[in-house]
């Protein structure tokens, strides 16, 4: 039998996610045992090879790359999952959700004091930015949540071996948190 | 002094005269979650997270006092998923970045939230905009993280008894004022309570701020009630 595949992508997302993925230790090589990985960024196999089992995303969705990347990911995996507060509620990024997209630019590219050019960047190869940051699962249906900034290693760790063995997912108290 | 009889999930209680169901429950070793709830305080009843099924009908837990023969549902499976729904509801209709608040670890609502594993919330989250209030000289309001149980409304004043917390408008606008005059009086043990005070991190002191750090938190390793519940 085939081994199952995971996939991964970070969104509006920091990494801090994929790290706490690396922060299984050395449970990483049962996890090789395990899974084959396919598109992510710790391979970095840049688009889908084969249909995936199992998809972890990283971040929300504050452009439109993001939204075809997630859609794409939807299409591809049999089981998406939001990894982290980002890819839950939108986080840091979505701290800018209330401020128009506007005054946003504005603020970033002609008031601040470091910039020079004054130029808010516009071009067809830039993703268009969203006019709010969104939760994965206000763009496609997503299977499971885990939440956390980043998700404790043990969380990933587990739910990732309960989904894969079929077994039921008892979670301590301590993994489950939202900073 | 005569006791009073009454149930909870069919658990025999007893209760003194005048107490409330979270006060007696929580004398016989029963959690009933509140938010707005303060022990001290008098009941505003704002949260619902205390909502128990008495007679068939829901009622507040935190004001409605005990009385003889009362059969309390509590620990139901309806009761508490609408005590996730509140919390979930809580969470989406302001602005709750926990890994961005010094109260993160301390929080009464992100522990309710820990307490009934939300994982994510079942509501779109609204993303309101709310302003924060940095010009007062001992603490900060975070209006994005408030909940409005007006429990420093309820229990902030001065020494001789005015509030210093106000509540205005109504509805989904709602939000907590402050003397400006009063508060520029308050003591640094004064700020320190009023933080406590505040379920969440809407009440911060200034100058201080991650004093504790992860894992020796309030509600690190321990639930929320899991003091009050006997085994």
């Amino acid at each position: 039998m085939s081994k199952p595949v995971v996939a991964t992508a970070s969104l509006a997302g920091c990494f801090g996610c994929h790290m706490s993925i690396l922060d299984i230790d050395d449970r990483i090589l049962k996890l090789i045992e395990l899974v084959e990985f396919n598109k992510s960024p710790i391979d970095d196999i840049k688009t889908f090879t084969k249909q995936c089992d199992i998809g972890l995303i990283e971040g929300g969705c504050c452009n439109s790359e993001n939204v075809e990347n997630l859609k794409l990911f939807r299409k591809n995996c049999k089981i998406l999952i939001s990894v982290g507060e980002c890819a839950i509620m939108g986080g840091l990024p979505a701290m800018r959700n209330g401020i128009p997209v506007k005054e946003c630019l504005e603020e970033a590219y002609l008031k601040c004091p470091t910039v020079d050019d004054n130029i808010i960047p516009n071009d067809d190869e830039l993703p268009m930015i969203l006019d709010r940051v969104y939760p994965c699962h206000e763009i496609v249906k997503i299977d499971y949540f885990l939440p956390g900034c980043p998700p404790r290693a043990d969380l990933i760790w587990e739910a990732l071996v309960a989904l894969l063995t079929g077994k039921e997912l008892e979670l301590p108290y301590e993994v489950v948190k939202f900073d | 002094m005569s006791t009073i009889n009454f149930t909870i999930d069919g658990k025999a209680c007893k209760a003194k005269p005048g107490q409330t169901i979270v006060e007696a429950a929580k004398d016989n070793g029963i959690y009933i979650p509140t938010l707005c709830h303060f022990e001290g305080l008098k009941p505003a009843g704002t949260c619902r997270i205390c909502t128990v099924k008495v007679g068939g009908r829901n009622m507040a837990a935190c004001t409605t006092p005990v009385t003889e023969g009362m059969v309390v549902e509590n620990k139901t499976a309806d009761l508490e998923d609408y005590r996730k729904a509140i919390i979930e509801m809580l969470f989406v209709e302001g602005n709750h970045m926990c890994p961005t608040c010094e109260k993160s670890g301390n929080c009464e609502l992100q522990a309710l939230g820990y307490r009934y594993m939300m994982m994510a919330p079942r509501f779109p989250f609204l993303f309101p905009r709310r302003t924060l209030d940095a010009s007062l000289p001992k603490i900060v309001i975070e209006r994005n993280r408030c909940v409005q149980c007006l429990r420093c409304v309820r229990g902030i004043t001065t020494a001789d008894g005015k509030r210093i917390f106000g509540v205005v408008n109504r509805g989904g606008h709602v939000e907590i004022t402050v003397d400006k005059d009063l508060a520029a009086s308050m003591t640094d043990e004064m700020a320190q309570k009023a933080m406590d005070l505040c379920p969440v991190g809407a009440i911060l002191k200034k100058e201080v701020g991650f004093a504790i750090p992860i894992g020796k938190r309030k509600f690190d390793s321990k639930p929320i009630g899991s003091e009050i519940e006997k085994a």
